[in-house]
């Protein structure tokens, strides 16, 4: 702690309109007279926009000129422009800690709709920082370097895109991915809009990359299970669960999967949305990565029951399979985490008009790529669940989205999908296809263009949420098959469509556990669960919590191209982080006042951060301030009050409350 | 050779009610009027969608745009029969079965219903008669409907009448409440003053979902 | 626990059968229901075309006394007919949702005497026998089972949405449940709960008309040789026009129409002349109860 200087205190309050952000709800003139009438305070101004150039100008100039040595900005949150206005008072001379914020933004003019009110609350505020700020005293920012290597969580195609980035920059990186392989949604996939490219033709190449990379440790069936740290330094722990194959051994020959003792799968197939079963060892599917088969403890009769003839096992001559393999928990060092967890797809049984569970050829988008690809269980037919092909589809758009039941977000990617979807299911089976929109959204590069060609090709565009899919026939026409009832509402007459195979465009939600990796890494939710940015324009790539960052789906409903292009962002800014080798920690520390210290320890066994030590000598307690984080613990438990800590001393606390509350 | 009729339609804005669709969603349960993104869930989920000249969806766009004469004027709000299917399976939750209501409230009030129209006849009578009585007498109501509308329609209802008659199931003296009375009629008669005071048009305190 | 009895207007006119059946099921049942004194008209839909908030007013004074009678805590409160169960909870749930309407009600109770403190719950027949009663009594009470009599359940609308939460809005399975437990088979059909044109058949008729023989053709499609309900405008509407369904769409519906409580007693052996059946309009067909101390086979 560096003593108080002594100078009478010359405050200079400065007022922002932010456009008419606060001025149109805020008397910014009777904030500024009430200002000028505070005690200490030596010059009180307005201006339209005081983090301009000539605004931090106007504050420099006070400065030198009315010899200001305390300033108080009262505009926005701190988060956006404390930085800015820190500097400009360090340019002037003074020490950056002598200048507090009042957030008459956030906190006043747009939460508060009278005007008479904002601007009583905005006196409020100022009063508060203009009798704390005469507690503060002159700090430093300490600097810390950096920790090289980054923490990429997510091996779908936005993790993948990032780790390949960073990889390539010469950074070390850890790929963390909970599913057997990487590849994720983009995988499962066939073909991608607007241009129709296969996407495991794009997306393998570069999966293949991240298993040859030197610069890349992947560890796939793995899960974060602790993050501790900050910005630069973050300590992670990873638990990797056991395949019970040896992943440095196996080489992806499939012979044990062919001699397991079950003949047949007798497993739901995930990758294959449960349209195919798979045997209890498998590859997850063909160009898996690592290529590396796997077990599931849940249908292996050697590990359920511990009896089996393990034919598998006879049949590896790499002799990679290893029933003894145990959990493992590894640790790592980053300086910089992504965060690419994505998303899961909305269940259609919560819509049980449409019939989802209920009748069988009512399918989902992800079930129907699986059908339309040449490695998912049909081989690319797309059939009816008894083989049939079908002659009329119907492709109901936004199934759970734009829903204030369910998400009252547009999932942004299924009007572009089921367009997609139309295209293939026609081409292939030549079926009648239609379509059912409440809004089409074809709004990227080459987006319209593929709408145009749909159109073109003769799929049928109703404009109209459907009500129900049915099963019960009015027409003989009907009969057996299903029946999606809609408003054509651009002809305005309810009709009946009788098709034979039903698609759902299930919107995309949270991963089931989103919340709980939000809490693990320390970072926020939005209100529809997806993980937030730090500021949704200028700050989409970034969170609350410095040095965390985050790519693709997680965030929100996005496409490929906008995924990947989120993931460079991601890479370009944990590239920044580390590569300026260093952090500023902000100075907000605890001090001991020996004087007053009397050796109790209470403090010491509280510490989360083991920064706190006893001097022997002395007979006191010494904070250790590069390992202090600032949380107050030990502030707070301190039976003498000889705990303090920089920038939240009681002083400046008790002298903010009372100049908050002077008003009432 | 007979020529086709070709009409012209235009709709100006100055006769249009733009204060119509806020009134409406300023009624109970209208208050996510403005919400509607005309998807068409309410018309296809309708049974009676299928006899309206405009659809649930289409009332819905013209009372925010202020097609005030064209939607009391509607078929439509008088065939809505209250199964709340619409307002189940909307996705914006807008309570249309209600907005049906607040319009049919307001053709009655601005007698503007469609003439000889039975249904809302129905409606007047019903109310009435519990006023009068406190409860609803089927048979009564529905004879006193058809003789103001269509009053030949009795006679073939006249058979029907008998074998319900036969049955015990038509009760020819007026139902009455077995006490209190009086206080039912303080009860409305307060209702009706406290209404004519302050129309209960306010917002909900809360989401309803 | 004792329940208070709400008939509604209908259940003492054409849905008498339901209020006869109901009763004496309960009975048999060993519920205890006490009719409310004093009731009066719910303020059905009809009225709600009118005034809403009078409505809520007539509403609420049911309430009222039901809460008079029901002691300190939570009583229910049974209310047959659909209709009075959607208006007398759409009533409590607008009471306290939008502020005027609460207000204004609660005055209007003042000056009548009255006050309501939200006690009350509101409750169908379906609920307290699913629920409260249970699957297990209904089948330990059954004496005579429906052998597989093929039984359509139409639950109608406003018994399963939007204020109802017994059962699932979009297929409800608690009136067939409880049919099942008697010994019959219930079709599998998506109409359960599609409306029956309330009180358009009577108004306009070709439309009223054509929603309740959709309801009876495709009850016929699926097999079933009646038609159960748990509304007396729907039993009404499904039983009383076929003649005219027939002169209208020339195909002669015969089919059965009876209220659940009916089959459910029949399937208890209580007397037939008990149960109302000799009121209801459309052939009853030989419904096949089996003898007298038969149990009821196969899954439920």
């Amino acid at each position: 702690m560096i003593m108080p200087i002594h100078d009478p205190v010359r405050i200079g309050v400065y007022v922002c309109h932010c456009g008419m952000n606060i001025a149109s709800r805020v008397d910014v003139e009777d904030v500024r007279a009430f200002a000028q009438s505070l005690p200490g305070v030596a010059a009180a101004r307005t201006y339209k926009f005081m983090c301009s150039d000539p605004g931090q100008e106007m504050i420099q100039k006070d400065i030198k000129e009315h010899g200001l040595n305390r300033v108080v900005v009262a505009s926005c949150s701190p988060l956006l422009h404390e930085h800015t206005f820190r500097r400009a008072c360090a340019a002037a001379g003074m020490n950056p800690f002598y200048l507090q914020m009042a957030n008459i933004r956030e906190q006043v003019s747009w939460v508060t709709p009278d005007r008479a009110q904002a601007t009583r609350k905005a006196r409020a505020l100022i009063h508060a920082a203009v009798r704390r700020v005469a507690d503060h005293y002159p700090l430093a920012k300490e600097r810390v370097n950096v920790h090289p290597a980054i923490l990429v969580v997510g091996g779908g195609i936005a993790g993948i895109q990032a780790a390949l980035l960073l990889a390539n920059a010469g950074k070390k990186v850890y790929l963390v991915e909970r599913e057997p392989s990487i590849g994720g949604h983009m995988a499962q996939l066939d073909k991608t809009f607007p241009t129709l490219d296969c996407s495991a033709c794009i997306l393998t190449p570069k999966m293949s990359q991240i298993r040859t990379h030197p610069n890349i440790t992947l560890w796939t069936y793995a899960e974060i299970e602790e993050v501790a740290g900050f910005a630069g330094n973050f300590k992670v722990k990873v638990r990797r669960k056991p395949r019970y194959v040896k992943e440095e051994l196996c080489v992806g020959c499939s012979e044990c999967v062919s001699a397991c003792v079950f003949k047949e799968g007798r497993v739901s197939d995930e990758f294959n949305q449960g349209l195919s079963k798979r045997k209890p060892i498998y590859m997850p599917f063909p160009q898996a990565t690592p290529n590396v088969v796997v077990i599931d403890p849940r249908s292996c009769l050697k590990i359920m029951r511990g009896k089996c003839a393990m034919k598998c096992v006879e049949a590896c001559l790499r002799a990679a399979i290893d029933f003894e393999q145990r959990e493992e928990h590894a640790e790592i060092e980053v300086g910089a985490i992504i965060l690419a967890t994505g998303y899961r797809t909305f269940d259609a049984r919560k819509i049980p008009e449409y019939g989802y569970g209920r009748f069988p050829n009512v399918y989902t988008m992800l079930e129907v790529e699986r059908l339309v690809n040449a490695a998912g269980p049909t081989g690319g037919d797309i059939t009816l669940r008894d083989g049939a092909r079908p002659q009329t589809v119907g492709i109901i758009h936004c199934v759970g989205s734009r829903d204030r039941r369910h998400h009252p977000y547009c999932s942004n990617v299924c009007c572009m999908a089921s367009l997609k979807m139309a295209h293939l299911v026609k081409e292939r089976t030549g079926a009648e296809v239609f379509n059912f929109y409440i809004d089409m959204r074809a709004t990227f590069k080459g987006y319209e263009e593929f709408y145009d060609q749909v159109l073109r090709e003769g799929v049928q565009f109703i404009r109209g949420r459907v009500a129900e899919v049915t099963d019960w026939a009015i027409r003989s026409a009907e009969k057996g098959k299903l029946v999606i009832r809609v408003e054509d509402t651009l002809v305005g007459v309810v009709r009946r469509i009788p098709v034979d195979m039903v698609v759902l465009a299930t919107a995309m939600e949270p991963q089931e556990d989103a919340a709980a990796v939000q809490r693990k890494f320390n970072i926020s939710c939005s209100q529809d669960g997806f993980f937030l940015e730090r500021h949704p324009k200028l700050g989409p790539v970034s969170t609350f919590s410095d040095g965390i960052f985050l790519a693709g789906v997680c965030q929100g409903p996005k496409d490929i191209p906008a995924s990947v292009a989120q993931a460079g962002a991601a890479a370009a800014e944990a590239l920044c982080l580390v590569d300026k080798g260093f952090v500023e920690i902000e100075p907000n520390t605890a001090f001991i006042d020996e004087a007053a210290c009397s050796g109790c320890r209470t403090c010491i066994p509280l510490c989360p951060f083991q920064a706190i030590t006893r001097d022997a000598v002395k007979g006191v307690a010494v904070i250790n301030q590069a390992l202090c984080k600032g949380c107050g613990t030990c502030v707070a438990a301190c039976p003498s009050g000889a705990a303090g800590q920089n920038m939240f001393t009681d002083a400046q606390i008790y002298d903010e409350i009372e100049g908050v509350l002077a008003d009432v | 050779m007979s020529h086709p009729r070709i009409t012209w339609r235009v709709k100006y804005q100055e006769d249009l009610d733009l204060a119509f669709g806020r009134e409406i969603a300023a009624r109970p349960g209208g208050e996510d009027l403005y919400r509607c993104i005309q998807c068409g869930t309410c018309s296809s989920t309708c049974p009676l969608s299928i006899y309206m000249e405009r659809t649930p969806r289409q009332i819905i766009a013209m009372a925010r745009a202020g097609f005030k004469d064209e939607v009391l004027a509607s078929h439509t709000i008088w065939l809505c029969t209250s199964c709340y299917a619409c307002t189940v399976d909307c996705p914006k939750q807008i309570k249309i079965t209600d907005i049906m209501y607040a319009l049919k409230q307001k053709a009655l009030g601005e007698k503007v219903y469609p003439a000889r129209f039975p249904i809302p006849v129905l409606a007047k009578e019903f109310f009435q008669a519990v006023r009068r009585t406190g409860r609803s007498n089927e048979s009564r109501i529905v004879v006193r409907m058809f003789l103001q509308t269509r009053p030949w329609k009795l006679l073939g209802n006249i058979r029907l009448g008998l074998k319900l008659l036969r049955r015990g199931r038509l009760a020819l003296r007026r139902e009455k409440m077995d006490g209190g009375q009086a206080q039912l009629r303080m009860l409305l008669q307060t209702t009706r003053r406290l209404e004519n005071q302050t129309p209960a048009r306010s917002p909900p305190l809360a989401e309803s979902h | 626990m004792k329940y208070l009895y709400y008939p509604g207007c209908s259940l003492k006119g054409s849905g008498r059968p339901y209020e006869e059946s109901l009763l004496r099921l309960l009975d048999r049942l060993g519920v205890e229901v006490a009719e409310l004194a004093h009731w009066n008209c719910c303020g059905a839909t009809a009225y709600m075309s009118v005034d809403e908030v009078q409505a809520f007013a007539l509403a609420a004074r049911n309430l009222c006394l039901a809460e008079a009678c029901g002691g300190p805590g939570d009583a229910h409160l049974i209310a047959p007919c659909s209709a009075c169960y959607l208006v007398l909870n759409k009533a409590q749930v607008y009471i306290r949702q939008y502020a005027r309407i609460g207000q204004v009600v609660a005055e209007a109770l003042r000056a009548a005497g009255l006050e309501y403190h939200g006690r009350i719950k509101v409750r169908h027949p379906l609920d307290v026998l699913f629920h409260d009663v249970g699957v297990e009594r209904i089948k330990k009470a059954v004496t005579r089972p429906l052998q597989g009599l093929k039984v359509a359940c139409y639950y109608g609308c406003q018994v399963v949405r939007p204020y109802a939460t017994f059962d699932n809005p979009y297929n409800p399975m608690v009136m067939d449940h409880l049919l099942r437990a008697a010994g019959a088979q219930t079709v599998d059909w998506s109409l359960k709960a599609r409306c029956c044109g309330g009180t358009l058949t009577g108004t306009m008729e070709e439309a009223g008309l054509r929603l309740s023989y959709i309801l009876l053709k495709e009850a016929r499609t699926q097999g079933a040789q009646v038609v159960a309900t748990a509304c007396p405008l729907c039993q009404f509407n499904l039983e009383c026009y076929q003649d005219r369904m027939q002169s209208r769409f020339g195909d002669g519906i015969e089919m059965p129409v009876a209220y659940f409580t009916q089959l459910l007693g029949m399937a208890m052996g209580i007397p037939a002349g008990k149960l109302g059946m000799e009121r209801l309009l459309a052939p009853q067909p030989a419904i096949p109860i089996g003898p007298p101390g038969a149990a009821v086979k196969g899954e439920i």
